[in-house]
């Protein structure tokens, strides 16, 4: 069981942390990109436009 | 007559005679649906006939009244209706459907009051037990969970799937999906309601917290939550627009994480088919930990995730300024529904759950502080340019004093998750504090605030029958809410202090019973802010009312529905 406990949370520790971290520059890199920002600012106002 | 009947989508009333119902043909859901429903009533006779549990028997007559009523429903309704469909479109714009709107909101505004009531009642039983009334019916044990659910699930859940089937249709720029299944969820999901409130009534419950109707109102739950994620994602499918609105990612992962969470924590075996009672399959720590992964999260993607969707709606729509910065409510999106899941374990400080998983807890929760005021910023920041709004539109104001409940509630609630401040907090009615800042404060007043935005564009008025009632509304509510919040605050640190005092010998200094004592005036504090937050909800029910009783938009005399502000007269 303690054995079973360490491996799992080494696991979590390293490998987790990397796949976290990742996924968060993942995101950053998708919000932030200048290429998406005028797309953004056009979605932006989606709510504001009537039809 | 080409004009097709939308249903109730553009104020159209019934079906008038003339309609062109040649060549029609009923659809495979409507027959399959009705039959569906006859035999689910059939079955719900046998079990009725059958159970001991006169309780049990009871919700099976209903179950069965209802089904029959929906065959009625649906045969009447293809009788009535021309041979087409309602059309997608209607002169190059998209026919929405608001009818399940509608009723969701007006079901909303119902369940709300009901529920604020009984909270009054638990809140006057704790400070005067005698109001008990010595009946197993009343007893505060089965009160405090209609209450709960009452709010969260009925209003609350009422508001969300309402404005998620608005703001999906809005921002797609499509109809909503599906001629029956929108009002099979809205109808479906009351109907769930009923059955879990009047079961908590005459005692049937599993005894989960937030999770406490039977394996057969849960199934049922289970249905309608699927067609509910079907109708979102098949009108997402048909949208107009490139892009997925912000809100409807927030909606989408409410829907999905709710789904989840349910047939996680709902897991039961029933005894039998005639018997309400059912088993949980998970045992000791590991069910403990598997329903408050559910109960935690149910705060996280029910009272935060689909709420943040009306505010990323409603405030830019009412305030008529873009969101702040739209990058933002992303990043604000990907954080908070990857770190939320993790934070359940804070509910299990210093209990059997192993501490590893309890520092777990505690460490998602602190993290989840960030996305948190970044989604509150981005709220407030909204605003930026148009402050002076806030004087004259209390709608607005109601909207923006949630996201900084909101954002008080997520900064105290991180803090009372590290372990230090939770042994003191813990089992305390601080907690009870805590969740009503959250729950009056933000999910009530942003809900408050899109209902007050809603009701004037479905019913096609040109503005609220009064801001000035809205006004009224704002102030009495927040000053219950401050009298409750503090009161609680006030009896939690005194409750928690005096639990942990000892004497110089070594000896706990008082007996529970004092401590029981000392809540006293805490507790009719708590039911007078109670009582104003009531008040409050008659208040914008009256409103409501009397918006919905003027004359249409059109007898008015103006054009175009104008949702941006009309200052008050």
């Amino acid at each position: 069981m303690n054995e079973t406990y360490r491996a799992l949370a080494e696991f979590a520790q390293t490998w987790g942390l990397l796949y976290f971290v990742g996924i968060f520059l993942c995101v950053l890199a998708y919000a932030l990109s200048p290429r998406r920002k005028a797309q953004f600012e056009d979605a932006a106002r989606m709510p504001l436009r009537e039809d | 007559m080409t004009q097709l009947q939308s249903s109730a989508g553009r104020g159209s009333g019934a079906t008038e005679p003339g309609v062109d119902q040649s060549g029609k043909k009923m659809t495979f859901g409507e027959g399959g649906l009705a039959f569906v429903f006859a035999v689910l009533a059939l079955s719900c006779i046998t079990v009725a006939a059958k159970t001991h549990d006169a309780a049990y028997a009871f919700h099976a007559y209903l179950s069965a009244f209802a089904s029959l009523a929906a065959v009625f429903v649906i045969l009447n309704r293809y009788v009535d209706r021309p041979a087409a469909l309602p059309a997608l479109e209607i002169d190059g714009k998209p026919n929405y459907n608001f009818g399940p709107v509608k009723f969701a909101t007006i079901a909303a505004m119902f369940w709300g009051i009901a529920g604020f009531l009984v909270g009054v009642i638990i809140a006057f039983q704790l400070a005067f037990p005698w109001l008990n009334l010595d009946l197993p019916w009343t007893a505060f044990g089965r009160l405090r969970p209609l209450h709960t659910s009452a709010v969260i699930f009925a209003f609350g859940g009422n508001v969300l799937i309402g404005t998620s089937f608005y703001v999906v249709q809005r921002t797609s720029r499509a109809r909503l999906a599906g001629y029956l299944a929108p009002w099979f969820v809205v109808l479906g999901y009351n109907f769930f309601i009923v059955i879990a409130g009047t079961g908590y009534l005459l005692g049937i419950t599993q005894g989960k917290e937030y999770a406490e109707p039977e394996w057969y109102a849960d199934l049922w739950l289970t249905v309608v939550w699927v067609t509910y994620l079907l109708v979102f994602l098949a009108t997402l499918w048909r949208r107009r627009e490139p892009h997925i609105y912000v809100a409807n990612w927030f909606y989408l992962a409410f829907i999905v994480t709710i789904a989840m969470l349910h047939l996680g924590n709902n897991a039961t075996i029933p005894v039998s088919v005639f018997s309400p009672k059912s088993y949980i399959v998970w045992a000791g720590v590991q069910d403990a930990m598997v329903q408050w992964w559910y109960g935690h999260n149910a705060v996280g993607f029910f009272l935060t995730a689909g709420f943040l969707a009306i505010m990323y709606y409603f405030i830019p729509k009412r305030a008529d300024r873009p969101v702040y910065s739209y990058r933002l409510s992303i990043i604000h999106f990907w954080a908070l529904i990857f770190i939320y899941i993790w934070a359940g374990p804070h509910h299990l400080h210093y209990t059997a759950l192993p501490d590893w998983a309890q520092t777990l807890g505690m460490t998602f929760s602190i993290i989840l502080w960030m996305p948190s005021w970044g989604g509150m910023i981005n709220g407030l920041m909204t605003l930026s340019g148009a402050w002076d709004k806030l004087r004259t539109d209390p709608v607005l104001r109601m909207m923006v004093v949630s996201v900084a409940f909101y954002g008080m509630s997520t900064f105290e609630g991180p803090m009372m998750s590290v372990k230090a401040v939770n042994s003191l907090s813990h089992y305390t009615d601080w907690t009870i504090g805590h969740v009503h800042s959250g729950a009056l404060g933000w999910v009530a007043y942003i809900s408050f605030g899109a209902i007050y935005c809603l009701v004037p564009w479905l019913w096609q008025k040109r503005e609220l029958y009064s801001l000035r009632l809205v006004n009224w509304h704002f102030w009495i509510s927040t000053i219950g809410i401050v009298f409750y919040i503090s009161a609680m605050w006030v009896a939690g640190i005194l409750q928690g202090l005096m639990w942990r005092a000892y004497t110089s010998l070594g000896f706990l200094e008082y007996s529970f019973i004092e401590t029981v004592e000392a809540m006293h005036p805490f507790y009719i504090i708590r039911a007078v802010g109670g009582v104003l937050f009531l008040i409050g909800g008659l208040i914008m029910a009256f409103n409501l009312i009397m918006t919905i009783r003027q004359p249409d938009l059109a007898e008015a005399g103006t054009g175009v529905p104008n949702p941006s502000l009309v200052p008050a007269e």
